[in-house]
Formats: structure tokens, sequence, C-alpha cells
């Protein structure tokens, strides 16, 4: 889950990690109002669930109030294009209003969990204010990493090691040593997947920043974070992500025409991969997962009938933990509830196969079946042409 | 032979009370596995399907001699589950359960290191040696004994390639699921290494998908050491960027982890990559009649 930068930087602010002042604002006037007590030498950064909002226009300096209500009204409600949001972007509907920072230089610090190591590994490098994957490309020997030991959590030296390799001025070091081991405690207990200070910056009047702020939390772990899930901005997700998480169903919107319904994530992605092979697109990505009732297939499929975008449906389902006849009854009674006005093409195959099978051709329903995931693939991209 | 369970594996299920704990050691029991006990807190002294429950995990080796636990317990606890299991000093251990927060499986991992436990999973379907023993969520049947083996991020689609062989004739050694999370107990390479030193083995499929670099690995693995075939399949070819698919760790990042990447590894060392899962068992056949394997290899009727 993702969160505003704004809320990043209060949740680190909690852990003693540097952040400049600032508030939140919905409106023009609250933009206003916060930007009072900085005499209007204030940035007003749009508040979107993506990067490269600086290049979009969506951060602006203001050295008067005149000026930061200039930029609160032409960035509230404006739709930011970057390279995060894709070609529709996404519309700006909070602000964040914080105090101008004399900025002396930019660093980048970064927490990720390490798959090769199984670790939580700290990355810091001089290159700050740039997408860190273009510093990996072209010079990745400015890229330091320190791997933290989950026993003894980061430790001082390394994050002084890693402020030395870094570059930061010597009489700072210690100062950035604090705040790395400050990211580190919030990441850990809040259950991060990624952290990423880009620009960390070293000030004028000699202190350690977050200048940005971006937390990505573990969706596995917000059970325990209560305080992070109230952060949820609904309006940054798809209507249609939103809705299945409700059910606990795992789908993800495309741009195709082919609605997908598969139990498994990675016979989801096959499904998709074969529809892809033999010339179709598909229009999501939708694991009903393993324990799914009736209930949970019949949502399920609402979610992909909702989407106008969908011309026909591919039912693909291996039965291990599912039995093909739940997924059938799910169909069945989900076809009948909404109507069922796009072809729909099912291949079941797994544990109760044959009833499964059975239920769907004496449930008087338009049903196509197919015996192999390639055969159904064609035959539903060629009943959506 | 065969890899990690045979006939003489004994098993114990760590959350054995719970609807799926209960309902798999059920479907384990009927399909011949030695289940021997199980363990929920609480319910120690009490008997579940002819099998008797203990307390702790300590308590049910010590009582029943058990070599391999498998573990349905929920996300939250299953940590937990797998320290007190490796505690217990149980040379195998299968979590089957999806869902565990991931700095979790970082301690889980620390706690492991200097340990005789094996980690398989999580989010895995577990691992079955066909008529022998099956421990996890695998439909038993669609398996026959033989002498390919099967290693996989995903549990559906090893159901899938494991169908496709034995509609073709082929048997299977053992499959296993080595899950679909970002941190796992065991990957590619150690069951890549299983397998070539199994006697039983005489080929491997391989399924990958997008996210982290294990494929990558293998495909070193293979390229260097491994001296039975290898088909492969990857998923995700059609995975945007930046999401999850399903999967904890199926996930393209800063342009890392494409199945392009690694289908190109794959084929890089020698393993043949099938375009589309309906191909899997195909293109692994194809490569045992070029080896002459195929004779071998085939289920005697």
């Amino acid at each position: 889950m993702n969160i505003h930068e704004y809320q990043a930087k209060s949740v680190l602010k909690q852990y003693g990690v540097s952040v400049p002042d600032g508030t939140v604002a919905f409106t023009v006037e609250e933009a206003v109002k916060a930007a009072e007590v900085f005499g209007g030498r204030a940035v007003v950064k749009a508040q979107i669930h993506a990067g490269g909002r600086g290049k979009a226009g969506g951060v602006k300096l203001a050295r008067s109030m005149d000026e930061v209500r200039a930029h609160a009204q032409e960035i509230l409600g404006k739709t930011l294009v970057t390279h995060q949001t894709g070609p529709e972007g996404k519309v700006v509907k909070r602000l964040l209003i914080e105090a101008l920072t004399d900025i002396k230089k930019e660093y980048y610090i970064g927490v990720v969990v390490d798959r090769a190591t199984s670790r939580v590994v700290l990355m810091g490098s001089e290159e700050g204010g740039m997408e860190i994957e273009e510093v990996a490309a072209h010079s990745p020997e400015k890229i330091f990493r320190q791997v933290v030991d989950p026993a003894v959590g980061l430790r001082p030296f390394q994050a002084r090691a890693l402020a030395y390799a870094m570059n930061i001025p010597t009489d700072l070091i210690s100062k950035a040593a604090e705040f790395m081991l400050s990211l580190y405690q919030a990441f850990v207990d809040k259950d991060c997947s990624i952290a990423e200070i880009n620009p960390l910056v070293v000030t004028g009047d000699g202190n350690v920043m977050a200048l940005d702020a971006k937390l990505n939390f573990d969706s596995n772990a917000l059970y325990r974070h209560k305080d992070i899930l109230q952060l949820r901005d609904l309006n940054e997700e798809d209507d249609r992500e939103i809705e299945a998480s409700k059910y606990d169903l795992s789908y993800i919107s495309l741009a195709g025409n082919i609605g997908c319904m598969v139990n498994g994530a990675g016979l989801a992605m096959a499904t998709m991969d074969t529809i892809k092979y033999f010339g179709g697109s598909p229009a999501n990505f939708l694991d009903v997962g393993g324990g799914a009732t009736e209930e949970k297939v019949t949502a399920a499929f609402k979610i992909i009938l909702s989407d106008p975008g969908v011309k026909g449906i591919l039912v693909n389902i291996f039965g291990g933990i599912m039995k093909c006849d739940v997924i059938a009854n799910g169909v069945i009674a989900a076809a009948r509830q909404i109507g069922l006005d796009r072809p729909l093409v099912v291949r079941l195959e797994g544990t109760n196969v044959e009833l499964g099978k059975k239920l769907l051709a004496e449930s008087g329903l338009a049903i196509s079946s197919a015996d192999s995931l390639a055969e159904a693939a064609q035959k539903i991209i060629q009943l959506v042409q | 032979m065969s890899i990690l369970v045979n006939r003489q594996t004994r098993v114990i299920t760590q959350g054995i009370s719970g609807k799926t704990g209960l309902f798999h050691t059920q479907q384990a029991i009927a399909y011949g596995t030695k289940m021997v006990g199980g363990v929920t807190p609480g319910k120690g002294g009490t008997n579940i399907e002819g099998v008797p429950v203990f307390n702790t995990v300590e308590q049910a080796v010590r009582e029943t001699g058990a070599n391999a636990s498998v573990i349905y317990v929920p996300p939250a606890f299953a940590a937990d589950a797998i320290m007190e299991a490796a505690d217990a000093n149980l040379p195998l251990v299968i979590c089957i359960t999806e869902g565990i927060p991931v700095l979790d499986m970082v301690r889980v991992k620390r706690y492991l290191e200097g340990r005789k436990t094996r980690l398989i999973g999580p989010n895995c379907p577990g691992v079955i040696t066909p008529d022998e023993c099956k421990i996890g969520i695998m439909p038993g049947y669609i398996h026959k004994r033989g002498r390919v083996g099967v290693v996989s991020r995903s549990g559906t689609l090893t159901y899938e390639a494991v169908h496709q062989l034995s509609t073709l004739g082929i048997g299977q050694s053992t499959a296993v699921g080595i899950g679909g999370d970002p941190v796992n107990g065991t990957n590619f390479v150690d069951v890549l290494t299983m397998f070539n030193e199994d006697p039983e083995t005489e080929a491997v499929i391989m399924i990958g998908e997008i996210g982290g670099t294990a494929e990558e690995e293998a495909a070193n693995y293979v390229k260097n050491h491994m001296k039975k075939p290898v088909a492969g399949f990857i998923a995700g070819q059609s995975a945007p960027e930046g999401k999850r698919m399903g999967h904890a760790g199926a996930i393209i990042s800063g342009g890392k982890g494409t199945a392009v990447e690694k289908v190109a590894a794959m084929e890089a060392a020698g393993i043949h990559v099938a375009k589309t899962p309906s191909e899997m068992g195909s293109t692994l056949y194809k490569m045992l009649e070029e080896r002459n394997l195929l004779e071998v290899c085939k289920i005697a009727q």
C-alpha cells in the first residue's frame, strides 16, 4: 500500500527523522492559510501516489502569499501526467505546503527488502534527486549498500560507513547516521516494503533532512498497523481494484478486452500471457485464490463484468484447494444474477472437474467449454472479434 | 529415490484443528502419506482423524518420531510456527500459509541459519512424491510415479505441468512448490541440485515467474552443473511494471525481474522454454525424445 508524501513525512517524524515543516491542504484557502507561518515563502507540492511530480509541473516555489494562491489554484484539480501515472494521469486533490529549504547538496537513501540476501538493505548514493534506477544503470559504483542482520538491526557503524561512502560532509556524519537509524526503525516497525528518501538534503544551517519521502507498506502486514491502514487514499486506486480488495481478491486492471478469472497467481499470469500470445488482449489479472467461496467467485465475476471494456470472459481453473464445482456454481450464480451478456469460455481441470463441467452444461447458460488453456484462449479471442 | 519426501517420511500437521489443516490432513491420509500427528496449542491429548494432537511441536516430534512438518496456521502466527518446528530440529518444514509479512520471513531466515531444518515455502502448494507421500494442497490424483522432477514458484502452474506430463505418459519423481513469496526457504538452485543428484530423476521442468533473480541464478546453475535436460516456463510475459501480480514476489520493479530477461538467461543455459503454459509438457517431451530418455521416462502401462 502506498501513502502520500505528507503522510510518509508525518510517520517518519514520529521516529525522529528530520523533515521540513509543512501542512496538507485540500483547498486553495487551506493552502494560503498554511503558508502564512512561512510568510508566503513556501513550496507548493502536488500530493499524488506517483513520482516525477516536479517535471510534470506539480511542484512550485512561492516567494509571496499571492504566489502561493496562484500556484495552489493552478495545481489543485490539475491532471498530472508523469512516467509513473500512465498516460491518463492523476488528478491532484491534495497539496503539501512546506517551508522552503536551503539546500546545499542532494543525496539518495533507500531501504528495501533484498530478495537475494533475504535481508533489509540500506542503499545510499551521492547522486540525489535522480531516479536511482538511472544511477544504477550508468554509474552503479556510486550506489553503496549495507546489509542488515535482523537479529541486531542496523548498527551505528553501518550507518556511519554508508554516510562516509556517500561523501556526506564530515561534520554531519553523526546527524546522517542518526537519520538512517531512525529511518530503518520506522521501516521495520511499520512493515515497509520500500522507503525512499530522494532527495535527502544537507541544508545551509547544517541539518540532514528528508526533502521528499516515499513509503510503501507490505499489504500482508497491514493487519498489525491500523494507523497506517487509515492513511489509505481510495482516490488513488482503481475502483475495481478497491471493490476486489473488499473480497480479498487479487485484481489488477489492464487495458485489454478479455476479462480473466483464474485461480492461482502464476496461472492467472500465464492465462494473460496465453491470450496475448494468440493475439488477444487481457482486460485484467484476477486470482480468485485458494479458499474462494461461491460468494467470492460471484463478486469476482461482477467486478470483471463491471468493466465496459470487457467484451468476453475467460475462466481458467485448475482445482487444487478450490474445487471445480464451487467455481461452476459461482459462475452460474453470478451469470444469473447480473445477466450474462458477453461471451464466456470456461476451462476447468482438477478436483471435481466432471461435476463442474456437468453443472455448467446443465445450467442452460451460453457457456463455451474448453479442455486446454490454449484452446480456451483461442476460443475467447475468436468470440470477441 | 526421489527428493525430500518418500514412504519413510513421517509427517505432523501444525494447525491441524483449523479448517484447511484438517481438510488437507484428511486428503494426505487418503493419499497414503504417513501422517503421525498434529499440533494445535490447547488441543493436546485429543485425537483428530485418528492422529494424536500435541500442544507443542517438540512434544509431537518426541512422541511420534516425525521427521517433517506441514504448516497451515494463519499468516500472523506462521513465522512462529516455522521457528517452533526448526527449534524441534525437524529436518523438513513445508509452509503452505500465504500472506506472511515479509519482515517476519526475514527474521525466520535468520533463525534458520546454522540449523538443520530445510524450509519449503511459504505460500506454496507443498511437495509430492507420487504414490509415496503427499504433503500439501495439490490434487494427488493428477500425479503419476516416474522420473521427471518438477519445481515451481506457482501452485496451479505446477498442477498444469504435472497434468500435462501425466497425460503424455510421463511420470514424476517429485514435484516441489517453492512458493511465490519474495523471501522463501528453498530456491530453484537448491531443488535443481537435489534433482541433479537424484538417480531416479532423469529430467526437470522448472516454472518461474516475474520478479527477483532466482530464475537467472537457476539458469547459471544449469549452465555450469546440470547433467540432466531442463525445460521451463516463465509466467508474466504480459505483466505491467510496478504491479504485484498476486504473489508477493511477482513484481517487476525498476525494470528488473522481467520475463524477457529470465527467458533469455534460461535459453542461454540450454533450458528449453515453453512459449505457452499449454506446451510445458510437450516441450520437455521433445527434449526427452532428442536425448533418448523417452523410454526410461514413460510410465509402464
